[in-house]
């Protein structure tokens, strides 16, 4: 059982080793886990420690990335972070770090530009309604096109280490199985199917049943429309198929590693596990589970439950005897704060356990396992992602 | 409401209770208890005489798990008194929307129709939703149900979703497809029926995207935003004064004589709400960004974190007890 032999080998709290080796980290997990910090983080860090060009690629349309790498705009093209963001907070990193942000239509419109065989075929694409459509609003469409752009970029060979971060997905799996399914997609028999009567402009015996019920459902007009996008689309097939099997190969590729993040409350992270299970599943690469916002240790102690406990019973007569070492407090008031704070321990010491718990039942295991703990504040500038980072990065 | 409601803000008068509605989507960010609190929301609703069903959208198992009722599929079915269950598909709910309204013989030779509009569905951004959306539709137009609760999609996806109709309209002028969405926008559109939750956390991230998606559901759907459920709520630890108390406890000799009475190191029972304190003031900003950020009308509800181990029925059962309190009934 592999599984079996790599529990064993779990590295605990470390990542500097996959930052190391690999040229593509993709941090994947459920939403709101600290995904996009944990990729920018880990990227930060890379470029302060290891040197090279590191680049961390988000798909987080949120303002607070650019803004703590002291940029004023995130957007497709890449962008250095200022050698002075790092100077300002005293670090003297050995490498650049580059930030950019995925734009889904730009990228799109781009990648129609590559495929398009001459002018007029790509300006009826652009044109099209459907088209437009599918860039600005298809979900799976922004899956395909994180993974794409992905592509580009390390096969332009810019960069010694790309850290990307992954969309929220409906599906964990969605922009693993994106650039397959887009494949499926334009190889499929039933486009041509669709297709084929648009083009010659007679409806065969076979398919006249299907658009009898198409045309009653759907309009004339609107299944023009989808005739003319898949006819144009047809003429980009093989571009397409192409470069979706390279997307693939790329991530199934040795150079390639997935972090999994997650926080140990119970959905994220039956979410999470489920997403590694699915990662090993496909052979890729599980380099890490990375486990944000975990409560510390020190609430489990079974001899700080002990004490909390007296607290929180025998309240009235410790504070009696207390009350004069703190120069004669009021007991009523220490009374008071003793039973909370100790009735607060246990509190929180349930929800510690219950996260230990959970972490402890992790049945899939990558190469290293890394918990940070909560913040006193939320990560906001640069200063904040290296702190994350040096907790990435281990001991 | 009870002449003597007045505890009901005058700037929410006008508004329809949230339970009031026929159809209530509950969205939030991934991992925010959206599930929790919309199964809450429909048990509530049911134990107050509604015949209420509750709808999951993306089919995860939770909502199953907690009523402990099995697997749940496109058929309802009553897992509490007055409480049903269903699950959405999208050919399931293709082929109930062909067997109402189409009358072509082909309905027999569904396999490969399923397959195709599956396929068109992939190229036609809408296609899928507008199934989802118009069974939803459909349960209250033909009253099967006093309301319809949705465990909806995230907030990243139930923009497009709320908004399909309207984006099949526009890409699809004739047909029958067009004459359907005509009677969804209207039920949609109208206040007085339906309306979304948001769910949210005191959080960074999950209170951004409630306040991004409370602008984004005013100009791009025409849904109206019926309330804000912020989850998870931490306690204050400390009243009036206490907390210069509890500076002074945590005093060198304090820390020292408290050890000796008790036998035991107190550090990290201190340490443990120092803790409570910091995380309880993080929330309390970002609770006060998203006041800030979202119309004063929309009412906001506060649910508390949950410390206590519940399971299934019980978890679901003190949360609607806490959302009852809040809704004042």
């Amino acid at each position: 059982m592999t599984t079996g032999r790599r529990r064993t080998d779990v590295r605990h709290g470390s990542l500097d080793g996959l930052l190391n080796s690999r040229e593509i980290v993709v941090a994947c997990g459920p939403g709101g886990v600290g995904k996009t910090t944990t990729a920018a983080a880990a990227a930060a860090t890379a470029a302060v420690r290891l040197g090279g060009k590191v680049l961390v690629l988000t798909v987080d349309p949120a303002r607070r990335l650019a803004d703590a790498l002291g940029l004023d705009k995130l957007g497709n093209a890449e962008r250095q972070v200022p050698a002075s963001a790092f100077a300002d907070i005293g670090v003297k990193p050995s490498g650049e770090l580059w930030a950019a942000m995925l734009d889904t239509k730009e990228s799109w419109d781009a990648l129609i530009r590559l495929h398009a065989p001459d002018a007029r075929t790509r300006e009826e694409i652009l044109a099209n309604p459907l088209y437009r459509n599918i860039s600005g609003r298809f979900v799976q469409s922004h899956d395909y096109i994180a993974m794409e752009r992905l592509f580009e970029i390390h096969s332009e060979g810019t960069y010694d280490l790309i850290v990307v971060d992954t969309p929220p997905t409906r599906n964990a799996l969605d922009f693993l199985d994106a650039p397959e399914r887009m494949a499926d997609f334009f190889s499929s028999r039933l486009l041509r199917w669709l297709v084929v009567p648009y083009r010659s402009r007679i409806v065969n015996f076979a398919s006249k049943p299907f658009y009898q019920v198409a045309d009653r459902i759907l309009g004339t007009q609107f299944l023009e429309d989808i005739a003319q996008f898949f006819v144009l689309f047809q003429s980009m097939y093989d571009g397409f198929v192409q470069r979706a099997r390279a997307v693939h190969r790329l991530m199934a590729d040795r150079r390639t590693s997935f972090i999994v993040v997650s926080t140990l409350e119970a959905v994220p992270l039956r979410e999470a596990e489920f997403f590694a299970q699915a990662l090993t599943d496909r052979r890729l690469h599980l380099g890490a589970i990375v486990l944000n916002k975990v409560l510390p240790a020190y609430l489990r102690d079974p001899l700080g439950a002990a004490v909390a406990a007296k607290l929180r019973d025998q309240a009235d007569a410790l504070a009696d005897a207390l009350a004069p070492a703190m120069d004669d407090a009021d007991p009523a008031q220490v009374r008071r704060v003793l039973a909370e704070i100790g009735g607060n321990y246990l509190d929180y010491r349930l929800a510690a356990q219950r996260e230990a718990e959970q972490q402890s039942e992790l049945a899939t295991m990558p190469e290293a396992l890394v918990t940070v703990p909560h913040f006193d504040t939320d990560v906001y500038d640069l200063r904040g992602l290296l702190e994350l980072g040096e907790r990435l990065w281990g001991a | 409401m009870s002449p003597a409601g007045a505890s009901a803000p005058s700037a929410t008068a006008g508004r329809v209770g949230l339970l009031d509605r026929r159809l209530l989507f509950v969205t939030g960010k991934g991992g925010v208890g959206k599930t929790t609190v919309a199964s809450a929301l429909a048990l509530h609703a049911a134990e107050h005489g509604k015949k209420t069903l509750l709808c999951e959208v993306e089919v995860k198992g939770d909502v199953a798990s907690y009523f402990e009722s099995g697997p749940i599929g496109f058929a309802a079915q009553e897992v509490l008194p007055g409480l049903w269950t269903m699950s959405m598909d999208t050919e399931a709910s293709l082929r109930e929307y062909l067997r109402l309204n189409l009358r072509i013989p082909v309905v027999g030779r569904i396999g490969p129709l399923a397959r195709a509009l599956d396929f068109v569905a992939t190229a036609a951004p809408g296609v899928r939703e507008i199934l989802t959306v118009g069974k939803l539709c459909y349960e209250v137009r033909e009253s099967h149900y006093d309301l319809v609760v949705v465990d909806a999609s995230a907030t990243g996806h139930i923009v497009g979703q709320l908004s399909a109709p309207q984006a099949i309209n526009d890409l699809v002028k004739v047909g029958l497809i067009r004459t359907q969405t005509d009677w969804m926008l209207d039920i949609l559109s109208d206040a007085k029926t339906t309306g979304v939750a948001i769910v949210a956390t005191p959080e960074e991230m999950p209170v951004n995207e409630t306040i991004e998606l409370a602008g984004r559901l005013s100009s791009e759907t025409t849904v109206e935003l019926a309330a804000v459920i912020v989850n998870r709520v931490l306690p204050e630890l400390f009243g009036r004064g206490e907390e210069e108390t509890f500076d002074r406890l945590g005093e060198p000799a304090a820390v020292e004589e408290l050890g000796r009475l008790v036998e035991g190191d107190p550090t990290p029972v201190l340490d443990g709400a120092r803790l409570a304190v910091t995380l309880r003031r993080t929330r309390a900003e970002h609770l006060e960004r998203l006041r800030a950020g979202i119309d004063p009308v929309v009412p906001m509800l506060y649910l508390p974190y949950l410390f206590t181990r519940l399971h299934g029925v019980r978890t679901i059962r003190q949360v609607a007890g806490s959302l009852g309190e809040e809704l004042g009934s």
